[in-house]
């Protein structure tokens, strides 16, 4: 840590409190839109306050993100402060690699435990004899235990269609991404911008070819959030994954006009590498998908 | 050393803004601290009156104070609001005030990211209690929340008890970010790990766990908002899912949170022991290797809160043992704080008292967790007051004894003002009398079969539950002359040294009392 010239300590700053009461609106307007919706009342006012609650957070995040890029590009920020940013993304990263733990460890309890447990293995014989007789353990999970109240679906998704195109696109999007950032290393700007565009393309004919295996699963598979486990595993994980795609592709469509408008050097993007980070870490994720929630 | 600290306002250097903006909008890491520490102690306070409803609902057979369902939700409230409320945000508010101090760095990493995480914190309170005065009443599930209790059962409210949780989560994870950032990054020069303060070291580890953990708490919580919402069956086995998944997922969130809300306790009482025993820490490199061994094992002992729910015997056997061994780097600490003290010269101060209850009690109640990980007799303790009595021997006599040792420790620090010793002994030993009344005779309950979580009990569990009351309330009205003291301190007192404490050791020390507003704007040089 020898040899540091300064570290910038920013003034007092608004961001941080309108960012609480952003999130306290979204989170408000999410619940009373949920209650009202379970309830079955119409006309919710959570729809209002949540979007309210996204609009101011729409707000900080444009100002919040809008003063650091200001004080970076004034030269404020110094190497350490970089690796404060660096170990910022890399723990926040692992903290959303956690989340989908929860989540894959959900996949592989019902597959190994749960189900086979219903169906009266091992030590779930009196329950599968007092319960549901009749149900027999399979994956995937078609005929539910109760499957009156959980109505299973009647087919899954193939994994040779759609999903294992949209690998090819993210694993493919993951490439274009480290190429636009080796060309930003070697100042090649018009290059970035390419590679940056085709990465973008990518990413959103991933989500467009999602947004179509929904419907399909929806429409004619009748595989639902709620035909039983199967399908609540399933949407829990895509969906979650889906969103972060969302999130990476919004986040290289920065970067991508931040290149336009002249920022970043060949030294220092970081912003650009930690988008990039992020984009290598949803990729990762649906390599995970693809095998565990498709393949086997 | 050339190093400057830049700040982005001119007139930064010279101390605080005016007003209570300065408060909102501050990134100054002490200012922060002393939010939240102000916060836990309220919060403390509230949890605290809950506490007292179940103690005066308790105090006789019967039900004469409370409904039953009311009497649930303030269980459920004042579990929730101790662990997340009050010993969280506590332990965060010393690491704001201390760390950077202890590692020689001018502030926290990301100063800004820092006033977010506190200032997410009243909302999601504010939130989280509003639920008590909704439609059905709060959440009367226990803080652990349990389906199908809180997707069947729950009340309209638990859509907005998720929603709190996801906000504190968030709030952790960006506290624990930010700590991490700061004690990798920010240290002075020849500041090496190995020489790094303990309450450092354990608060790195900590905050290791809050990010692998609290991410876990959000996907349960969510996975419940599904089910109740989405029409999901994660929790329900009639699709195929599990109510037992539940328990799983959130005590693999559950039991490393427990050591989140240990760990930087014992990194406190092993920065007071050796100030009052006026020798150095014994075996600081052991206490480093176990703080981590300590934090390893708590991702892989999680079922042993769940002996009694149907697991196979191979898992119950594989728990049992696993949560044996955290008797191993566990023992070590005990042994290290009381090799320091061998042949110590010792005085009592007030810090010095509350580390010493903080040492017997607290391996009082890793006893008791050692009876508990036995899984054959955990079939009859299991959901016991035996079970109630041990986590509060650790979490009261653990956390929050150390938290105020802490407090008393680094007060003349804060303030520049010495505390009031007398108030602060009487202070300790009320405390330490009403905590021991009030839950001691909760083992013998347990024992005898009183089960938990339930508003009225059979006439034998009487005499005991009359002392535990008394013994709450005690400590409860107790606490309010903590409240006393502190502020006392604030306002006026014998002016403090910049080292107060002859044995203290630290580069906290090395600054004036109070200590100025910024610190280490040129970091010092560690030899």
């Amino acid at each position: 840590m020898a040899g540091e010239s300064s570290y910038y300590v920013p003034a007092q700053s608004k961001w941080p409190i309108i960012a609480s009461i952003g999130l306290f609106l979204t989170v408000v307007g999410a619940g009373i839109m949920m209650n009202d919706m379970s309830a079955g009342v119409k006309d919710s006012t959570g729809h209002w306050v949540l979007f309210a609650g996204g609009l101011i957070m729409a707000y900080m995040l444009f100002g919040w993100f809008g003063n650091v890029i200001q004080e970076s590009r004034s030269g404020l920020y110094s190497e350490q402060m970089d690796r404060s940013f660096r170990w910022g993304m890399f723990w926040f990263i692992f903290s959303e690699v956690m989340f989908f733990a929860a989540f894959f460890g959900t996949l592989f309890y019902v597959r190994h435990f749960s189900v086979p447990w219903i169906g009266g293995e091992g030590a779930g014989e009196m329950t599968h004899m007092l319960l549901w007789p009749e149900f027999i353990s399979h994956w995937p999970l078609m005929k539910n235990p109760d499957n009156t109240s959980f109505q299973g679906a009647s087919g899954v998704i193939d994994p040779f269609h759609l999903p294992l195109l949209n690998t090819l696109l993210l694993v493919a999007s993951s490439v274009t991404a480290t190429i636009a950032h080796h060309a930003l290393k070697n100042n090649e700007r018009t290059k970035v911008k390419l590679w940056l565009v085709a990465t973008l393309i990518l990413g959103f004919a991933f989500l467009f070819f999602q947004a179509e295996e929904y419907i399909e699963a929806y429409d004619n598979l009748g595989l639902t959030l709620a035909s039983g486990i199967y399908g609540s595993t399933f949407f829990i994980l895509t969906g979650f994954h889906g969103a972060h795609v969302t999130l990476g592709a919004i986040m290289l469509t920065i970067m991508l006009v931040r290149v336009m408008k002249g920022h970043f050097t060949p030294e220092k993007h970081f912003a650009y590498e930690a988008a990039s980070w992020y984009w290598h870490f949803v990729d990762v994720v649906w390599i995970g998908l693809f095998v565990f929630v498709y393949l086997v | 050393m050339s190093a400057m600290t830049d700040t982005g306002h001119a007139d930064a250097h010279h101390g605080p803004a005016k007003g209570l903006m300065r408060w909102v909008l501050t990134t100054n890491h002490k200012d922060i601290g002393s939010m939240y520490l102000w916060f836990s102690f309220f919060m403390f306070l509230a949890g605290g009156f809950m506490a007292m409803v179940i103690r005066a609902e308790l105090f006789e057979p019967g039900m004469q104070i409370v409904e039953p369902e009311f009497y649930n939700q303030m269980l459920t409230m004042h579990g929730l609001i101790m662990v997340f409320g009050a010993v969280m945000p506590a332990f965060t508010g010393l690491a704001n005030w201390m760390i950077p101090m202890m590692v020689g760095a001018p502030d926290m990493a990301l100063p800004r990211m820092n006033n977010w995480s506190f200032w997410i914190l009243p909302f999601a309170f504010a939130l989280m209690m509003s639920t008590l005065f909704m439609e059905g009443g709060g959440p009367n599930f226990g803080w652990t929340a349990y389906a199908p209790l809180s997707t069947d059962y729950g009340p309209k409210s638990t859509t907005f008890f998720i929603f709190a949780i996801h906000m504190m989560g968030i709030s952790s994870i960006m506290g624990a970010i930010n700590i991490i950032a700061t004690i990798l990054n920010l240290r002075a020069p020849g500041m090496t790990l190995m020489k790094m303060p303990l309450f450092v070291w354990t608060w790195l580890i900590t905050a290791y766990l809050l990010i692998a953990v609290m991410p876990v708490l959000a996907g349960a919580v969510t996975m419940m908002l599904m089910d109740i919402h989405f029409g999901t069956s994660f929790f329900n086995a009639g699709g195929g899912g599990d109510p037992v998944l539940y328990q799983h997922v959130f005590w693999f969130f559950g039991h490393p949170e427990v050591y989140i809300m240990i760990l930087p306790a014992f990194g406190i009482v092993s920065a007071i022991i050796p100030a009052f025993a006026r020798k150095p820490l014994f075996g600081y490199t052991s206490m480093v290797y176990a703080t981590a061994s300590i934090a390893f094992l708590s991702f892989i002992v999680w079922a042993h809160h769940m002996f009694t729910v149907g697991i196979p015997v191979t898992g119950e056997l594989f728990f049992m043992y696993a949560t044996m061994l955290i008797a191993v780097p566990t023992g070590v600490k005990v042994f290290n704080w009381i090799t320091t003290m061998f042949r110590g010269a010792m005085t009592f101060e007030t810090p010095m008292l509350f580390s010493l209850a903080f040492v017997v009690l607290f391996t009082l109640g890793g006893f008791s967790g050692l009876m508990l990980a036995i899984a054959p007799a955990d079939f009859q303790y299991h959901d016991t007051y035996f079970v109630v009595a041990h986590f509060h021997y650790v979490l009261v006599s653990g956390a929050v004894f150390a938290i105020i040792a802490g407090v008393y420790y680094w007060l003349p620090k804060w303030t520049g003002h010495m505390y009031d010793e007398t108030l602060a002994k009487t202070h300790f030993w009320l405390s330490f009398i009403g905590m021991n009344l009030t839950f001691f005779p909760m083992h013998f309950l347990g024992l005898a079969g009183m089960p938990r979580r339930i508003p009225d009990y059979a006439l034998q569990f009487t005499d005991f539950n009359m002392i535990a009351s008394a013994g709450g309330f005690l400590f409860g009205t107790t606490q309010l002359l903590f409240l006393f003291v502190v502020i006392k301190c604030v306002i006026c007192g014998k002016k403090a040294a910049a080292k107060p404490w002859e044995g203290a050791d630290g580069l906290e020390w090395s600054v004036p009392s109070p200590a100025p507003y910024h610190t280490f704007s040129t970091p010092p040089d560690v030899k």
